[in-house]
């Protein structure tokens, strides 16, 4: 990991512990709460599909670390990353899940439909590729209004094989909206590998389809997947019209639930290994031993802070009252 | 076609215009009025003008008032919508009803839902205009109505003006609206004239109109079909029998009041449907007609609509596809009692009075004002 150039990013010396700090601790405490989630998935108190973000960490942080907090961004059903990395409320996505009232969305949505809209997440939306226009819509109304906000689509390898990716391209492409399109390619769509969905050339390519700028890098790497971010976040925001992003990461546990699946049959242990030793978290550790100042011990008090953050916001989802069942027909149309 | 002489004279601030010119207004005026409102279509601003319904406006309200959009259905709703929550107020054009079928998903997921998936934090301001096709031999593709696949959907206004006064009003009404609007424009209804007012009004999406006051039948119709029943009504009080057309204007939300009012009042329903009447609009005023005013039906209602087979075509395969003037006052004349022979009587008078008119364009009598 290059932290060197990462650092020649910030100008004061002063600030790069600080820095170091702060994307350790946003890429950490993803991981925790996942795994805290898959860990009392079993208590069946939190009564919704989870489509979780372990292993995929680096990429959420280091694109919405290179974001400004009036940049929107649009997810899909795996937002949990997505939703902590651009700022969102850690209570209110727990009492979500766990279908209570406080929930960010009242418990109306559940773990699919995560939005903090002070935060900048617009909206999640579960079917493959829908929120890929409603971003470039965003980015239509940001352009009218000369806002200098950028609009981003997070979203998988699936989605370059959806028209729908390929009409909002076109589009934004053509009307030069500023538009981020960033696609977390984790080779499989559920248990599909990507072989045998699109035909052998690199996901890059569909960008030239479109002329668009494109660039690619490892999303496991924080710093890198931070650094591709500001260079492409740069080329949007100055009007050159939309940009995709292709960060290559791995999903660690099934695609829907807590568990782990690499015995049934459509991916190998050994395949698991080779991306578990490429493990974002470990990488980074490294990378801070060597620069020497987020060391291990700093590391852990950081770790120890996050979980009492995560258990109390656990509690307080658990002990949260549910909505009103009178308020179940509310919201179908707008006053 | 005369229609009942009790129609008012227009008031001093309205004009006879068509419901192709009503639109034009309508749009026209909300650009003007707030600059949010984008015009977005596929060839949105080209020399044709969507049937001169977005004529001019361009030129007026500078070239940011309208989109021309790719031709890429699904994503380019998508993008509305997004505008939409960000927003902005986009009045998506397809020529044809059928084109929005690429676009269901955004529609019915994402327009018809953000609001309550938000917890009402988003709005969705969308209008998206839709025209039935008909006639000209326009086939399977080209002629759907599906406005009930429509209004199936919670969340998802839908509105179906027929007379001109309501196609400008009912227009504004949706562009002013903060939830998503479809409107089902009839494409034979484009030329029909009327009184509409000048300048800016609204005429609420609160439901059906009744256009013609009668005591022995309700009939409740959808867009063209009010039209073909104001005729067969005119028809019928010839023969004795006075009719109560209600013309349905908004199918979601739906508020059936004036309906059972009316069936209160005759005891006898007709519902003549623009879509297939299998699961079409009539199966959904019946049932709450029978929900609401069983005691009150001398007869079973009776559904009209299209048969339960794409639209072919060929004139040749036409003949009884759509229910028209004939076909409704044979219906009412079933209902009623009426013996056969005065049925067949009115059929043949109907039929000559119509002579050697082609069936696959509009009735040329039928023009307004109504």
């Amino acid at each position: 990991m290059n932290l060197i150039g990462f650092l020649s990013r910030f100008e004061d010396a002063g600030d790069h512990e600080a820095v170091l700090t702060r994307f350790y601790r946003e890429t950490l405490r993803i991981r925790l709460v996942e795994e805290e989630i898959a860990k009392r998935y079993a208590d069946q108190e939190m009564r919704c599909p989870v489509h979780l973000s372990v292993g995929q960490e680096a990429s959420a942080v280091g694109v919405c670390q290179a974001l400004s907090h009036d940049d929107q961004a649009f997810s899909t059903h795996r937002c949990h990353a997505h939703y902590l990395a651009k700022g969102g409320d850690l209570k209110a996505m727990l009492a979500e899940i766990y279908g209570k009232a406080a929930g960010c969305v009242g418990g109306r949505g559940g773990s699919m439909h995560l939005m903090d809209l002070d935060a900048g997440l617009q909206a999640s939306v579960p079917i493959v590729g829908s929120s890929i226009a409603l971003a470039t819509g965003f980015g239509l109304a940001e352009k009218r209004n000369q806002s200098g906000n950028i609009a981003v689509a997070f979203f998988g390898d699936a989605c370059v094989e959806e028209g729908i990716f390929h009409e909002s391209a076109n589009f934004a492409a053509l009307a030069k909206l500023p538009v981020l399109y960033v696609c977390e390619n984790n080779l499989y769509s559920v248990y599909t590998p990507l072989s045998q969905r699109q035909p052998d050339r690199p996901l890059t390519d569909v960008a030239k389809a479109h002329n668009m700028a494109v660039w690619h890098g490892d999303g496991n790497d924080v710093l890198a997947a931070y650094e591709i971010s500001c260079q492409a976040v740069r080329h949007v925001r100055q009007g050159n019209g939309p940009a995709l992003i292709v960060l290559d990461t791995y999903r660690w546990r099934e695609h829907c639930g807590p568990n782990f699946d690499n015995h049934i049959g459509y991916r190998t242990e050994d395949e698991f290994e080779h991306w578990r030793k490429l493990c974002p978290l470990s990488r980074l550790e490294q990378a801070l031993d060597i620069d020497g100042r987020v060391d291990s011990t700093k590391r852990k008090a950081i770790a120890k802070t996050l979980m009492e953050e995560i258990n109390g916001a656990f509690e307080a989802a658990k002990s949260a009252p549910l909505p009103k069942l009178e308020d179940a027909g509310r919201y179908v149309f707008a006053e | 076609m005369s229609l009942p002489s009790d129609k008012m004279a227009p008031a001093s601030n309205e004009r006879v215009i068509s419901f192709q010119q009503a639109v034009n207004e309508a749009l026209d005026i909300s650009v003007a009025r707030d600059p949010n409102v984008l015009l977005m279509g596929e060839g949105i601003n080209d020399p044709s003008s969507f049937w001169g319904t977005t004529k001019g406006i361009a030129e007026r309200h500078g070239s940011q008032s309208v989109l021309e959009i790719p031709v890429a259905e699904n994503g380019m709703v998508g993008v509305a919508i997004g505008a939409a929550m960000a927003g902005l107020r986009p009045v998506v054009n397809f020529q044809r009803v059928e084109f929005a079928l690429l676009a269901i998903e955004q529609i019915f997921n994402n327009a018809a839902k953000a609001h309550y998936s938000s917890n009402g934090a988003h709005r969705v301001p969308i209008v998206i205009r839709l025209v039935i096709g008909r006639g000209w031999g326009q086939g399977p593709g080209h002629s759907q109505a599906l406005e009930t696949t429509f209004a199936h959907i919670p969340g998802l206004k839908v509105i179906m003006p027929t007379f001109a006064a309501d196609a400008k009003g009912m227009l504004i009404s949706a562009i002013e609206d903060d939830n998503p609007v479809i409107v089902l424009e009839h494409r034979w209804l484009y030329n029909l004239v009327d009184n509409v007012p000048v300048g800016h009004y609204r005429s609420p999406l609160d439901g059906a109109k009744v256009v013609r006051s009668g005591t022995d039948i309700t009939l409740v119709c959808t867009a063209y079909n009010t039209i073909e029943a104001l005729s067969a009504a005119e028809t019928l009080s010839q023969a004795g029998c006075n009719a109560e057309v209600i013309d349905l204007r908004v199918l979601n939300p739906l508020n059936l009041e004036k309906v059972i009012e009316s069936v209160k009042k005759t005891g006898r329903l007709i519902t003549v449907d623009t879509g297939w009447v299998t699961y079409g609009v009539g199966a959904e005023v019946v049932a709450g007609v029978i929900e609401h005013a069983f005691a009150y039906l001398k007869v079973a209602p009776t559904r009209m609509g299209m048969p339960n087979h794409p639209t072919p075509s060929s004139r040749g395969l036409i003949p009884g596809f759509y229910p028209d003037t004939v076909s409704i006052v044979a219906e009412v004349g079933r209902s009623i009692g009426m013996s056969c022979e005065k049925i067949e009587e009115l059929k043949l008078q109907l039929q000559a009075a119509r002579g050697n008119l082609p069936i696959d364009v509009p009735d040329p009598s039928f023009k307004g004002p109504f």
